[in-house]
């Protein structure tokens, strides 16, 4: 635990040495801003909640998230430092959950910086905050389990751009296997039960759950799972690759 | 005590370490000479723990390292070839990470860092970011990251590669300094270092070892070793001829315009006779100088002739 935390501290303390943690930070809140107000009817709709703003939120972390992720393991592997990391007295999982949770709470600090959008629509109306404080978890879980997939896909690959690319073609499929346009594709010759696994295997299909102010534990143990397969994929891709 | 315990590590096109034991004592200073790709990082990496062997392990003050890589993490100080560091942090930062991550904390922590800035002078740099540094710097940040624990075990990877002389002085007398009562492997490619500070020095090539001896033993391996060289003043031929009748001296090579290296035979010392028989046949010399073996012959000998 201690030594985990000593990462994570060291990960965090990495974002913010360069330019990039501010840079992601305001373009995060520029696309999500717009994307809310220009494209999800925000005023239009009249209505006192913040659906407009987190129906985008797979897509914003679908371009957005592989950028933090992707020098999780690859750049530790192009500079050879891994070989520093990895012979210090510190185990896999702690250094791989240390990297991971670095990651995500850089992605919280980001979220939790659209407050404003909370405070507006607190000052038009008055709107359910329990389904707005489960919608922000949610997205926040949804954003661990894109950033455990691209730290496993990191470690595959010493190319930071390798990494960014197949990250967000991975996290591409695991959005798009929700949208109606795919699920009516492949109802149409498949099976419905095979639908809806497919479906299922979405995170859209969790996450709209979630931001509608459900909070189904099936959702929870769904995002949960996903980000420990994938930390656990990641150890694996570690050990194997870490030397070549 | 390092144990290296049948060592093999074999990658799909080549067999980078094969079959290689040794035991390094404590206040032993081992130097691991071989040429480029000769296997001599792949061994230091699995004594480590960072590269799992193929086959046999290695053992670190009796802690397996496939068994326990933890506790063998503890206990080595590790310098990586080229001394990688975090670009982005700075010295001081990451020494705290180190220290963090070796346990300790507050005081503690404090004292173990300035110790190590203090014997690798890292002083003036310690808030100035890794990449801004310069190869000499870097390397030092590296090598305070290693003494940071006081380790029983330090495993040094080229530890005076791209150090100008006066640094390579200095991180030697350091290494001759922490080894009275450590284990220490430096790998190198540098002979004079070997003398200079290695105990026991072992070459490997292709992978296995291929002399291992103090480098004293080594050096006499040399053909050149126990040699004369003398400079006659003239008559030069003549003197080569009567020279050339001692049976101890198994050849004689002329050296620029007046000298000659008398090679002796089995490298058994040779200058007392060669003296006498100077003085019996009234050979005036201007110099007599007996040569010890040089480390770069055997170097040579050994890693091409297998």
């Amino acid at each position: 635990m201690r030594n985990t935390m000593i990462v994570l501290r060291r990960e965090m303390a990495g974002y913010f040495a360069t330019p990039v943690a501010y840079i992601f930070i305001v373009i995060f809140l520029a696309f999500s801003g717009t994307l809310t107000f220009f494209f999800g009817n925000f005023f239009e709709r009249g209505q006192a909640d913040l659906q407009p703003f987190f129906q985008y939120h797979p897509w914003l972390y679908l371009v957005l998230v592989p950028a933090i992720s992707m020098r999780l393991w690859a750049e530790e592997r192009r500079s050879g430092t891994i070989e520093l990391f990895m012979t210090l007295p510190i185990s896999l999982p702690q250094a791989i959950i240390g990297k991971h949770l670095a990651a995500w709470c850089f992605t919280a600090i980001t979220i939790s910086l659209t407050f404003p959008m909370w405070l507006t629509i607190n000052y038009l109306g008055n709107p359910d905050n329990g389904i707005i404080l489960a919608a922000y978890l949610g997205s926040l879980l949804m954003a661990g389990a894109f950033l455990a997939i691209g730290s496993f896909i990191s470690a595959l690959t010493k190319n930071q751009v390798i990494a960014y690319i197949i990250s967000a073609a991975v996290c591409f499929i695991f959005i798009v296997t929700g949208t109606p346009a795919i699920l009516s594709t492949f109802g149409a010759w498949l099976p419905e039960q095979v639908t809806r696994i497919i479906a299922n295997m979405s995170f859209i299909t969790h996450f709209a759950d979630i931001s509608k102010g459900v909070l189904d534990l099936r959702d929870l143990v769904y995002f949960v799972s996903i980000i420990a397969l994938f930390l656990a994929l990641t150890a694996v891709a570690v050990q194997r690759n870490k030397a070549s | 005590m390092i144990e290296s315990d049948h060592l093999t590590k074999r990658f799909p096109q080549i067999t980078a370490v094969d079959d290689i034991s040794f035991t390094v004592e404590r206040g032993e200073v081992l130097g691991f000479l071989g040429p480029n790709g000769s296997g001599k990082s792949t061994t230091m990496k699995m004594i480590t723990g960072f590269l799992a062997p193929t086959s046999g392990t290695a053992r670190v003050s009796g802690f397996d390292v496939l068994k326990q890589p933890l506790e063998v993490k503890k206990r080595v100080g590790y310098l990586p070839e080229g001394a990688p560091a975090w670009p982005d942090m700075t010295p001081s930062a990451l020494l705290k990470f180190c220290a963090g991550i070796r346990g300790y904390s507050g005081n503690e922590a404090e004292i173990r860092i300035a110790d190590a800035v203090a014997k690798t002078q890292l002083s003036s740099v310690l808030q100035q970011p890794i990449e801004t540094l310069s190869k000499g710097f870097r390397h030092r940040v590296g090598l305070a990251q290693a003494l940071l624990h006081d380790p029983e075990v330090l495993i040094l990877d080229e530890p005076t590669d791209g150090l100008d002389p006066n640094q390579k002085h200095e991180v030697r007398e350091l290494i001759k300094q922490m080894s009275g009562d450590k284990s220490i492997i430096i790998s190198t490619h540098i002979l004079e270092e070997v003398g200079a500070v290695c105990s026991r020095a072992i070459i490997i090539a292709d992978g296995r070892i291929v002399s291992d001896g103090t480098p004293e033993e080594l050096a006499a391996k040399s053909p050149r070793h126990n040699g004369v060289r003398i400079a006659v003043k003239d008559a030069r031929d003549a003197a080569k001829i009567t020279l050339a009748a001692i049976p101890e001296v198994s050849g004689i090579d002329d050296v620029g315009d007046n000298g000659l290296f008398l090679r002796a035979r089995n490298q058994e010392p040779i200058v007392a006779i060669v003296g006498a028989v100077l003085r019996e046949n009234n050979i005036d010399v201007e110099e007599i100088h007996v040569e010890h073996g040089h480390l770069d012959d055997v170097f040579r000998a050994v890693t091409q002739g297998s």
